[in-house]
């Protein structure tokens, strides 16, 4: 399971940073969100997984999954989430300033 | 911290004060506050004379860095003393006349004595430290302050060219200081000069010597204007005349004789160290004074003196360190004679060049111009000024009653001993000697008489030339009067400074207890040095009034030796150079940089995973896998594909939308209800908004690349996913260590939480939750301006 699950990540990884190298700022922003998946699930496949119980007090379980990676990945889904919105939100205005969203247009003069 | 501590630094700590001061009194000149401190600090140091005239000098020292050997530590022996006389000495009189020179009302005053009380403290260090990291690091400190300096009238593009300049060289010759330093550190594995000395031998016979001495020698010769260094010594006079005649002249170009005398102990006796420094040394001496005699800008002439008399100290140096050459008591003593003799000459250059340059300030602000083409017969309008010019030039010149006569009957004198008791090459010496001496004759004349003889041009001078006020006129009278005593009572000085300053740097010649005995007289009989001067005074008057004849042979010097335009040509290559590589890389396309990134750390990530081989799999413990967990699997990929596929945006942000969703029923599977929660609501969130924006945002395009850079795109993204997948297959075979998580088991009785994960969010990582709040408030408040704000352009504004 845990095999599957990595190499399932670093396709993901593979595809985000395939979009992130594009030059359309849309598919810049949904490669970086697909990006964050593949980072969540490689986090938890490293730490092991189906190895114990929901990490829930009073399941009387023997084992629990490890909780840290768990603590770790909820913080990065909201940050990613931040992220992400404010990505979203520059690159509409960045169209609306600049009447492009191609990042090769985008490019910023020598002498700025 | 001892006193000397203390002084070495005051200078620094006072200029926190003199911003303030400069503020606070606007009316009175801040020089008058500055003046304070050489003064007092001169008479700290005349008041250690008698101590290091008679005792053993004393290491004082102050911890810095000393887990690295670093320490402050100074070392206050006659040859520091002599340095820190004429810093502190000199230091006060340029003050005083900079009062005069510097208009209060037009200059930045406080900038101006701000670098250069920098300067005072960072001199006094490199004369005074024991330490060679503490020394190097004052040392860069001179640098930086002389380019402040020179760089004063900023608005000038000379003055920026010259700073530029001599910052570039003095830079250059600095570092490669620091590396002979190191080296010499690894030879003896100590910081300590004294130390160093006591090692010798160790040095000598080392394979890192000659390495060593070279690239010490190589900061030597850039801070003293040694040829081929010596061209950023003109370019400097672009700074105000009283720097000129403190750092150009005094001090701050000493700095490289200091060094060569200082290591004299180490590497004196060496055959190369003799030949480097007297050989460099003659031939700056002789191209100096050759160059001064053809230029018209009285600054610059002086200028290319001060580099020539550099070479002649420094000659006199090279070939008195040969004193240490093991195994010749009598032509010991007499090769000290010509340490003598640049130490004497040292002070002597101190007092007549400090003299011209602030004489040659002075006819600048009276007359406005320093060309010699346009001056003439000032002598009846500024009879002062001409007088002090008289002494200071005459005796540069090497004429009696001056000081210049007694050190240039000295330098004669170690040249001619150099030729008898070192052989070989060294039989040439008097005669570049005697040469070079010919054309000081000629420039010194030059300076006398083109200014004050000849006619009187009022229509070529933008002003009407006057004496200057008295109190411009007491630091030169003092520098000029001091040319006259130290001609007449020269033995003041050997028995107070010179003779523990030739100690420091003889040390070894005598038995312990023992002193120099140094008497210089006037007059020695009608022997070969007298002889030589006054060949030079015949030769050289032909020569000055022969001087429209041969001058042509200037225009006649080959271009390819000017080694002003080699320097000019190498920065503008430079320039070149590093614009193209710079362009080369930095496209402005945010892709390019992203390849590089991405690049790097495939590579690093890579290629040193390789190298630590940590790639190893073992895939037993792995969980079981379930039929509808390879459905979810294939359907995240395939949503995640079709991404890179679509051309319709909503499509795009469903299909994201859907690997999202996957993933959240991952969670669920993987026993993280949680994170199966949340990621259903950003998730959710996310989309609506993708929604919202898809209608402001263009289409979707296709992408039309050339083939080329949709390959790399593919490598590089292929590459990140493989690199990254490796390293997870990889740590699951690797648990170094036992996880922590058994201490969460304990959260409902530590935080009366039963959720592990919520416990470790709000109890005990409280504070990351709280960052993460305030992370996500900053995205709002950035998502509002972007959306609410609107810049008004500047046209608008206006």
């Amino acid at each position: 399971m845990e095999t599957l699950m990595t190499i399932t990540a670093g396709i993901l990884l593979s595809i985000g940073t395939y979009l992130i190298l594009t030059k359309s700022l849309l598919r810049i922003v949904l490669g970086t969100s697909i990006f964050t998946h593949g980072v969540h699930i490689m986090l938890l496949s490293m730490a092991g997984l189906k190895t114990g119980a929901v990490p829930l007090l009073g399941e009387d379980a023997a084992a629990y999954t490890d909780p840290i990676p768990q603590a770790l990945m909820l913080t990065s889904i909201v940050i990613s989430f931040a992220l992400t919105a404010f990505f979203l939100v520059l690159s509409y205005r960045t169209y609306k300033t600049f009447g492009t969203d191609d990042m090769d247009q985008l490019r910023g003069s020598k002498y700025e | 911290m001892s006193w000397i501590h203390f002084f070495i630094l005051v200078p620094i700590l006072f200029s926190v004060f003199i911003p303030i001061l400069y503020k606070i009194f606007p009316r009175i000149h801040t020089g008058w506050f500055v003046l304070s401190i050489p003064i007092v600090l001169f008479i700290y140091f005349l008041q250690q004379v008698p101590s290091v005239m008679n005792q053993e000098p004393v290491l004082h020292t102050l911890s810095w860095i000393s887990s690295l050997g670093i320490d402050f530590s100074v070392y206050l022996d006659g040859l520091g003393l002599l340095f820190s006389l004429i810093i502190t000495g000199i230091g006060s009189l340029v003050i005083l006349y900079s009062i005069y020179y510097m208009s209060k009302e037009r200059e930045a005053l406080h900038n101006f004595y701000v670098y250069l009380m920098l300067f005072m403290s960072s001199m006094l260090g490199v004369v005074l430290s024991d330490n060679v990291i503490v020394l190097y690091v004052f040392w860069e400190i001179t640098s930086i302050s002389s380019f402040l300096l020179i760089a004063y009238w900023y608005q000038r593009k000379g003055s920026r060219y010259g700073a530029q300049k001599s910052m570039l060289i003095t830079i250059f010759g600095g570092l490669s200081m620091l590396a002979g330093f190191l080296l010499l550190s690894i030879v003896t594995d100590t910081f300590s000069i004294q130390a160093m000395i006591g090692m010798r031998e160790e040095i000598f016979h080392h394979s890192l010597f000659l390495p060593a001495m070279l690239l010490i020698l190589l900061g030597a010769f850039t801070k003293s204007a040694q040829f081929p260094f010596h061209i950023w010594l003109p370019d400097a006079m672009e700074a105000p005349t009283p720097i000129s005649a403190y750092l150009h002249s005094a001090t701050m170009v000493k700095a490289g004789i200091y060094l060569v005398a200082r290591f004299t102990p180490i590497f004196g006796g060496a055959t190369e160290w003799m030949w480097a420094v007297s050989i460099c040394g003659l031939v700056t001496l002789f191209w100096g004074s050759f160059l001064a005699v053809k230029q018209t800008d009285l600054k610059a002439l002086l200028a290319y003196s001060t580099v020539s008399q550099l070479g002649m100290i420094m000659s006199l140096l090279g070939v008195g360190s040969m004193a240490l050459y093991p195994g010749t008591e009598e032509a010991s003593i007499l090769l000290s004679t010509a340490i003598l003799a640049a130490l004497f000459h040292l002070i002597n250059h101190a007092t007549f060049k400090g003299s011209l340059f602030m004489i040659v300030g002075i006819i600048d602000l009276e007359t406005g111009t320093r060309d010699i083409r346009r001056l003439g017969g000032l002598m009846s309008i500024m009879p002062i000024s001409f007088t002090i010019t008289v002494i200071g030039g005459l005796s540069m010149a090497g004429l009696p009653p001056f000081n210049g006569f007694l050190s240039k009957e000295m330098f004669f004198t170690g040249m001619l001993n150099a030729a008898e008791s070192i052989g070989s090459w060294t039989t040439l010496f008097p005669y570049v000697a005697w040469l070079a001496s010919v054309f000081t004759f000629v420039y010194s004349l030059i300076i006398i008489l083109k200014t004050f003889a000849g006619s009187y041009q009022p229509e070529k001078l933008d002003k009407k030339p006057a004496e200057p006020p008295v109190g411009m006129l007491i630091p030169p009278i003092i520098l000029a009067s001091f040319v006259v005593v130290f001609f007449f009572f020269p033995n003041t000085l050997s028995y107070t400074v010179l003779e523990p300053a030739m100690q420091s740097i003889l040390p070894f010649l005598l038995n312990t207890g023992e002193q120099f005995h140094v008497h210089i007289t006037a007059f020695h009989g009608w022997n070969m040095e007298l002889l030589m001067t006054i060949g030079v005074v015949l030769f050289g008057t032909i020569l000055f009034f022969t001087l429209k004849k041969w001058s042509a042979i200037y225009d006649h010097l080959p271009e390819k030796l000017n080694i002003n335009d080699l320097y000019n040509a190498g920065l503008s290559g430079m320039e070149k150079f590093s614009s193209k590589i710079i362009d080369l890389h930095m496209t402005g396309y945010v892709r390019d940089y992203l390849v590089y990134l991405f690049t790097f750390v495939i590579v690093l990530i890579g290629s040193s995973a390789l190298h630590f081989q940590v790639f190893s799999f073992h895939f037993q413990g792995n969980g079981p896998i379930e039929i509808y967990e390879i459905v979810l699997v294939v359907v995240m990929v395939l949503a995640a594909l079709y991404v890179i596929l679509s051309t319709s945006r909503v499509m795009a942000v469903i299909a994201v939308g859907a690997v999202g969703y996957m993933l959240s029923l991952f969670f669920v599977i993987l026993r993280a209800p949680d994170l199966a929660l949340t990621q259903l609501v950003v998730e959710t969130i996310t989309t609506t908004l993708f929604a919202l924006c898809l209608i402001y945002l263009p289409k979707l395009k296709k992408e039309i690349s050339r083939v080329r850079v949709k390959v790399t795109n593919l490598l590089i993204a292929i590459g990140v996913g493989l690199i990254f997948t490796l390293i997870g297959l990889s740590v699951q075979g690797h648990r170094l260590l036992p996880p922590i998580s058994h201490y969460f088991e304990d959260a409902y009785e530590l935080a009366g939480a039963k959720n592990m994960v919520n416990a470790i969010l709000v109890d005990f990582r409280g504070y990351d939750t709280m960052f993460e709040v305030i992370v996500l408030l900053i995205a709002g408040l950035g998502v509002f301006t972007l959306i609410k704000l609107r810049p008004t352009s500047r046209e608008e504004k206006e």
